[in-house]
């Protein structure tokens, strides 16, 4: 108690601007200097880019990625950790080799690539299984050459469906498209390009308890709004950090409560947060004015001029700082 | 990453794929030696055989040759080099100079040649002589051509980071000097001109082409280079009051003020007069005080602010009603010409001619002269721009032994991050040039060097670094420091304060919004602006917004009405409040912002009916 009570925040104090000039002064240096990086390739999105990214709450990342930590000995032995990598890693058909359609016979011909297929230790059973089960019953095998027989009828669906093999899952995890094993601070760990929570988790010798991923809207529906909250402050830091850019991490995980306070991730802007503002006033000024102003006529809404922005409009004292304080007692 | 580079990957042409040749874009065969091909044409366009508007080039990568001939393609000419040896010979300068070859003759015998961008690809072009080896093919006719006309004034350009270039083009374009010759002829409807305008020290070759110092823009300024309590930090500059009143940077300003006696529809027209004292919306008499008969100021009249420069009255806006006696009264309209509020000068010449329109038209043309005063901005020719700060007397001003005293004291802070290094030698060099009596060489990569200053500095018994020890003007005591004191070419650019000043207690308000107007020309205020009002948010002051944007802007107090919620009326007649609405119902008076009152008018016609619940201020 000792400790908190100096650094509390006065009552009336405004912390949403405060928090949104620190996070927007800094944000201004940053969209600068983003333009001034022209041409270096980026492998994630970071700096303003990412930063966007995470306000308007995208479905997906740009570049989904995952951080996957390992359980015992294979946190110290890199072989291990490759084999690992290369269960999870998402293995589809196009990869092995290449899918074409043959027109004259409604078939879907499938050249596997020798190689390849050592490479990445995939038997020729495995494939035949998987693409048995997906594509058609009538599967002849010539060497290294599938014949699929699948039941269509137009030659649409013939490419349709050829299209929709060469992403045929043969082995690993869905959306995992490539695993690499890094050395980090405790051991090996497997950075993974796409993202697949669940599908991690339940992956052999991986540490469950320790998945890391910068999808945020899969952390919210996987892990919950508490989760969602914590990954979303972990995120905008990382981003301001790599910036250089020292923002109070106070600021942050306002802006991320406010996100996440009603038990769903929102986003900053016309559909998120600001349009869903109390006050009639405060959206209307906002954006699309007249469609506000419409709909509170519709429902004979009532403005209670509680917030900041309905105030200064009317001409009122602002309900902040030094406005918040009132006589006790009516003269 | 991969997939984009392909993208970008030119197509991989068949080995067997003939040179094509393009003659304007246009394919018009095939050729097997493109190399040989290109050499012959080149030759023969060189010989005279073919017409020197031919430019050839020989695209290995897409197997094309190209020849173009159409127009729009920018071409520069190039000396040409065979065998590491330039065309244009000593021989040939000479037959030049003395009047026996001229340009076109060096063009047709293949000394010089035209080239467009993609000939120039395939060409190695020296910039200067010396640099000559076997390879090159071509050699610019002087280092300096590869600037254009405004760099190539520009003094020392290879000394100075590309920036602070960029930066003294743009500002030499503002700088004041003699614009025209006939000005004293001219209307234009703003103008200033340089009271003693001089050639600098230091100029360029192409300085003295273009006959530049024959309306030069600048003076040669004594210029050290020392803090000076802080009255020239952050770019400002500390100028010499003396001399200043000798005549240092002074300029004139000419501003022309035109106005036409319109004649409108119905045969009513305008009139230049003095205007009566029944005229709607007459001024004070003194302000009509410099008109002559005729409603035109005199020549030399001193004029100041919202003084009349042209009476003239103009037909009512609407049509008068027929007064009692049955006949139309006679009303004008005041709307003379004036002199702007915050502007003074004397009357300087005026012009009574036709408009385009064939209407009588007077222009009168306001001079005032400009004395550099703390806040007008100079600029050397480096992108070294600065504001006066302060205005010394020669008595105050450091001196050196010899009792030199600077005309201008610039910051040592504004050098070392800009990287002007041609700022320092100009300096130098002016110094040199001041004492030996020469014009100093400053064109790009051959000017004069560092070392030619050097040794003239020595030469003349001075520091040959250009330092030297000041006397501090106000105890006479030698500052510790040596400091850095030059001769170097400064411009008066035409950003004047005088032009520029100013302030708003009160002053009129928009017509619409009730809010203060805009702009310095309207007497408006300063918008107080989103972020402005964000902070004052974020600092809690809530009472100082209400009065910035509330009191001190468009306030007013509105009727309400307690039943409907709508804004009433006041009845003047009756003395009585009323709402349109209701009709009998009581009123309140509300405090509001005028811009709320015109949201709630068009809430309205937007067909919704917004109504507003009063409560007592707690």
């Amino acid at each position: 108690m000792m400790k908190i009570s100096p650094i509390k925040v006065a009552v009336g104090e405004a912390v949403g601007i405060v928090a949104a000039q620190s996070i927007g002064e800094p944000g201004t240096q940053m969209t600068m200097r983003t333009f001034h990086y022209a041409g270096v390739a980026e492998q994630v999105p970071t700096g303003l880019p990412r930063l966007i990214e995470l306000v308007d709450v995208r479905k997906e990342p740009k570049k989904p990625l995952m951080d996957i930590y390992l359980k015992g000995a294979a946190k110290d032995d890199e072989k291990k950790a490759q084999a690992i990598a290369a269960d999870i890693e998402s293995i589809t058909l196009g990869r092995l080799g290449e899918v074409v359609e043959d027109f004259t016979q409604k078939k879907i011909v499938i050249e596997l690539d020798p190689d390849e297929m050592s490479h990445l230790r995939v038997e020729m059973d495995e494939v035949r299984k998987k693409v048995k089960a997906s594509l058609g019953t009538d599967v002849e095998t010539d060497g290294n050459t599938l014949r699929v027989k699948p039941k269509v009828n137009s030659l649409r669906m013939l490419r349709r469906l050829t299209n929709r093999a060469k992403s045929l899952p043969i082995r690993g995890v869905e959306r995992i498209r490539r695993c690499v094993v890094l050395k980090g601070k405790d051991g090996f760990f497997i950075r993974t390009a796409g993202s697949n929570i669940s599908g991690i988790m339940k992956a052999e010798g991986v540490d469950s308890t320790r998945v890391y991923t910068n999808d945020i809207k899969e952390v919210e529906k996987m892990l919950g709004i508490e989760a969602a909250r914590n990954a979303l402050v972990h995120e905008l830091k990382q981003v301001l950090d790599t910036q250089g850019l020292n923002v109070d991490i106070r600021h942050i995980m306002l802006l991320a409560d406010a996100m996440t306070m009603n038990g769903q991730i929102k986003s900053i802007g016309r559909h998120g947060l600001s349009g869903q503002k109390a006050g009639v006033l405060a959206r209307a000024a906002f954006e699309e004015t007249v469609k506000h102003l419409v709909n509170a006529a519709i429902q004979a809404e009532e403005d209670r001029l509680i917030g900041v922005t309905e105030n200064i409009i009317v001409g009122q004292t602002v309900p902040l700082g030094t406005g918040l304080v009132k006589l006790k007692m009516k003269i | 990453m991969a997939k984009k580079n392909k993208k970008r990957r030119l197509p991989k042409l068949p080995a067997d794929r003939k040179i094509q040749v393009l003659l304007n874009g246009r394919l018009v065969g095939t050729v097997d030696n493109a190399e040989e091909f290109v050499n012959k044409l080149r030759a023969d366009r060189r010989a005279g055989l073919l017409p020197v508007g031919l430019n050839f080039f020989h695209n290995r990568r897409a197997k094309d040759v190209l020849i173009n001939c159409d127009s729009g393609r920018a071409r520069r000419p190039y000396v040409i080099v065979e065998g590491g040896k330039s065309k244009l010979t000593p021989a040939l300068i000479d037959q030049l100079k003395n009047g026996q070859m001229s340009w076109g003759k060096l063009v047709s015998i293949g000394v010089i040649e035209y080239m467009d961008a993609e000939e120039e690809e395939a060409s190695l072009i020296a910039l200067k002589e010396d640099d000559l080896t076997p390879q090159h093919t071509h050699l610019e006719i002087d280092p300096v051509t590869i600037f254009g006309v405004t760099v190539s004034v520009l003094p020392y350009p290879e000394y100075n980071s590309s920036p602070r270039i960029t930066m003294a083009c743009a500002m030499a374009k503002q700088s004041l000097g003699t614009y025209t010759t006939n000005f004293n002829m001219r209307n234009d409807s703003r103008a200033h001109v340089m009271f003693y305008p001089q050639q600098p020290l230091m100029q360029t070759r192409p300085y003295k082409v273009l006959k530049f110092a024959e309306h030069a823009a600048g003076q040669n300024f004594v210029v050290a280079i020392t803090s000076m309590m802080g009255y020239n930090a952050s770019d400002a500059l500390v100028m010499s009051r003396s001399a200043v009143d000798r005549g240092l940077g002074r300029s004139i300003f000419y501003k022309t003020h035109e106005t036409e006696e319109r004649r409108y529809p119905g045969g009513q027209r305008d009139k230049f007069e003095i205007p009566a004292v029944t005229t709607q919306g007459y001024r004070e008499e003194k302000a009509y005080r410099h008109l002559g008969e005729d409603g035109i100021a005199f020549p030399e009249a001193q004029v100041g602010p919202k003084d009349v420069l042209v009476g003239k009255t103009s037909p009512p806006r609407f049509l008068e009603e027929i007064s009692v006696f049955g006949m139309v009264e006679e009303k004008k309209r005041e709307n003379s010409l004036s002199v702007k509020g915050g502007e003074e000068g004397t009357v300087d010449s005026v012009l009574v001619t036709d408009s385009l329109a064939g209407h009588r038209m007077v222009k009168a043309r306001i001079r005032s002269i400009k004395v550099p005063e703390a806040g007008d901005k100079f600029a050397s020719r480096h992108g070294q721009k600065g504001v006066i700060g302060l205005l010394l007397s020669q008595e105050d001003m450091p001196f050196t032994k010899d009792g030199i005293s600077p005309d201008l004291i610039i910051n040592p802070h504004a050098i070392p991050s800009r990287m002007t290094a041609g700022h320092l030698l100009e300096m130098l060099g002016g110094k040199a040039a001041c004492h030996t009596g020469e014009f100093g060489d400053t064109s790009a990569f051959l000017g004069d060097t560092e070392d030619t200053f050097r040794s003239q500095m020595k030469n003349l018994g001075f520091d040959e670094y250009g330092e030297e020890t000041l006397y501090d003007g106000f105890t006479g005591q030698a500052i510790k420091a040596k400091i850095y004191i030059g001769c170097i070419y400064y411009q008066k650019l035409h950003h004047l304060v005088s032009n520029k000043m100013h302030v708003r207690s009160r002053g009129p308000v928009q017509l619409l919004t009730h809010q203060p107007t805009e702009g310095r020309a309207r007497e408006g205020g300063l918008r107080f602006g989103e972020m402005e009002r964000d902070c004052l948010i974020g600092y809690g002051a809530s009472m100082l917004i209400r009065e910035r944007l509330l009191e001190e802007s468009d306030r007013t107090f509105e009727l309400v009405c307690q039943k409907c919620g709508s804004i009433g009326v006041r009845d003047h007649i009756k003395n009585a409040d009323y709402c349109p609405l209701c009709e009998t119902s009581q009123l309140y008076q509300a405090e509001m912002s005028y811009a709320f009152k015109l949201l709630l008018d068009e809430i309205k016609a937007l067909g919704i009916f917004p109504r507003l619940i009063l409560k007592d201020r707690a």
